[in-house]
């Protein structure tokens, strides 16, 4: 069998998602296209289940908080189809301070715990989620520590400032 | 209250009168049980030695690598691998290096790759080793753990004699090793290879036609390959199911590609097949380290590192007397020196499975964002579905045949 590439695939997802997602880059070959909250669940379900890709291989859910962007949670997913060996990363922006996104879940048991631990780290809503839960911070706490407003250092302290280093 | 449990079909209990016990009992194992071999809590309800269901929490060693890496500069970000996976950290150690090296576009001499390989495939039988061992042990015997502890003892001599530490090895730099092997780790290596088989095959004989241990583990927990790959399973335990996806295999990093070896895959997903697929895996291991040893007698000698002044330290006798060598390692030291701006995604076979590293940079001098996805972590989220129906006595042997590292876990 032919290798995937990354032109098919992008020609697979085009037969029903024409104009709904964009392609960002395609840096070390891997494929990162971007869509939104309404199509995610539609898109990671015809990646699994179209009978040419196959990305059945859920590797890996996490966020990226940007600050300064308008829409400032970007939820990161990445697949693999173990048949064709080729990787895919989906992006999803989000605005608000509590965003919100469908839950991977009903795809693949396996999100669970990845979308609690994006919960957990980002605060974000996964609507339908089973059991959304902190699951490595205690369950008390209220700040969602991975989100760029939490330092990781005491701003005070004097002795670090950057430009005794020149910068 | 136990006699009312008569049977099990697909691990579900079948209740004798066909109604639940009104009374459970609730049990805490963990989150410092002598059982877990880690810090791992687990609520269950029992009826009897019957689990009905189970609730894990984890979180008791989380320590934050994530954030406290998007202040550090990525030679520094090393030492927080060790900790991941403490049990193979060269691994978690090299597969950081690799990431670094993808971002920076450095390629690496042929020499420093094998150099590599033999890190990590010895640190993979270390791994296998405790893993098989401790079910050995859990199943109660003692006499196959100790030979294969010994021979573990030798590994970690060898990590002492190529970077100085055991555990915690922080073993490599960015770009290539600290320094050469010395005559001592070669020769050690040698040793390991001459003399690890007979220990090995000792093991296998005396468990893997054991009608005690085949008893014990055969048909526990067995998980089928469409149940692993929707929890995303990776690893031995996803190859104990049939699925032959190895990340050596399928992208090769540093140079697998051309070595000659197998991936061994079980049929069950019982513990017992995980049993198999780690001692066959460790054959294998075996076999890389002789071709990799082979093929450094074939590479010019002496060369441990690429040529990258930017990131890796110049010698100290340099430091003292010459300028551009102080001026480097003065801003190597400091973190001065800016990564391209680029994002990417490098995972390496660690010894519990897939581990990968999301990184993207902003240009500076730290990660603006470090992800680890940790094989512990996802593999481990199976396990409180999994135990309900299962004896208490088989949940503990199937949580010793994941091998979940409480530092991989919780990061």
């Amino acid at each position: 069998m032919a290798k995937l590439s990354n032109e098919r695939v992008v020609e697979c997802l085009n037969k029903r998602f024409e104009g709904r997602f964009s392609q960002l880059e395609e840096a070390y070959g891997l494929l990162t296209i971007e869509t939104n909250k309404e199509d995610i669940l539609d898109v990671l379900e015809l990646l699994k289940t179209d009978e040419e890709l196959q990305f059945i291989y859920l590797t890996d859910i996490t966020a990226v908080h940007y600050p300064e962007l308008p829409k400032e949670f970007a939820v990161v997913y990445h697949l693999h189809s173990l048949v064709n060996n080729i990787r895919i990363r989906i992006k999803v922006f989000l605005e608000g301070t509590y965003p919100a996104i469908p839950t991977a879940t009903v795809l693949w048991k396996g999100a669970n715990w990845m979308e609690r631990e994006t919960y957990d780290f980002y605060g974000i809503q996964f609507v339908g989620h089973p059991d959304l839960r902190r699951i490595l911070n205690m369950d008390d706490m209220e700040a969602f520590p991975m989100r760029k407003e939490h330092p990781l250092e005491d701003p005070n302290r004097v002795d670090k400032k950057d430009y005794f280093f020149g910068r | 209250m136990s006699n009312s449990v008569s049977k099990t079909s697909n691990n579900k209990p079948i209740y004798a009168d066909k109604e639940l016990q009104e009374e459970l009992f609730t049990l805490n194992l963990g989150p410092t049980h002598p059982a877990t071999h880690g810090v791992f809590q687990n609520v269950l309800q029992v009826d009897g030695e019957r689990i009905v269901s189970g609730v894990s929490t984890i979180g008791y060693i989380h320590r934050a690598f994530e954030k406290i890496a998007e202040r550090r500069a990525y030679y520094q970000i090393t030492t927080l691998t060790d900790r991941l996976n403490y049990c193979s950290a060269p691994i978690n150690n090299m597969g950081w290096h690799m990431t670094v090296e993808k971002l920076l576009d450095i390629e690496l001499p042929k020499r420093v790759q094998y150099m590599r390989v033999i890190v990590m495939e010895l640190s993979r039988i270390a791994d296998h080793i405790i893993c098989n061992g401790i079910l050995g042990v859990d199943t109660g015997t003692f006499a196959g753990f100790i030979p294969m502890m010994i021979k573990r003892e030798f590994i970690y001599e060898i990590f002492e004699e190529i970077c100085g530490a055991r555990l915690t090895t922080n073993i490599g730099r960015i770009g290539g090793f600290e320094r050469d092997f010395n005559g001592v780790a070669f020769a050690k290596i040698r040793q390991f290879v001459k003399e690890f088989p007979a220990v090995l095959k000792e093991f296998e004989a005396l468990l893997e036609r054991n009608r005690i241990f085949i008893e014990r583990t055969a048909g526990v927990a067995a998980v089928d390959a469409e149940t692993a790959l929707n929890y995303s399973w990776s690893g031995p335990i996803l190859r104990a199911t049939g699925i032959d996806y190895d990340v050596r295999a399928n992208e090769p990093y540093s140079s697998y590609e051309e070595f000659d070896f197998e991936i061994p895959v079980g049929t069950n997903g019982d513990v017992y097949d995980r049993f198999l697929v780690r001692n066959h895996e460790m054959w294998q291991s075996l076999r890389i380290i002789e071709q990799a040893l082979a093929k450094i007698e074939k590479e010019p000698k002496g060369i441990f590192h690429a040529d990258v002044p930017d990131f890796y330290l110049p010698p100290k006798e340099q430091v003292y007397n010459n300028m551009e060598a102080l001026i480097y390692h003065f801003k190597i030291v400091m973190g001065e020196i800016d990564a391209p701006k680029k994002e990417l995604y490098h995972c390496v076979e660690g010894a519990n499975g897939e581990l990968g590293f999301y990184l993207i940079s902003d240009g500076g001098r730290s990660p603006y964002r470090l992800h680890f996805r940790r094989p512990s972590f996802i593999n481990y989220q199976m396990y409180a579905p999994m135990s309900s129906g299962m004896l208490l006595s088989d949940a503990i042997i199937n949580m010793s045949s994941l091998n979940i590292i409480a530092g991989e876990l919780d990061a």
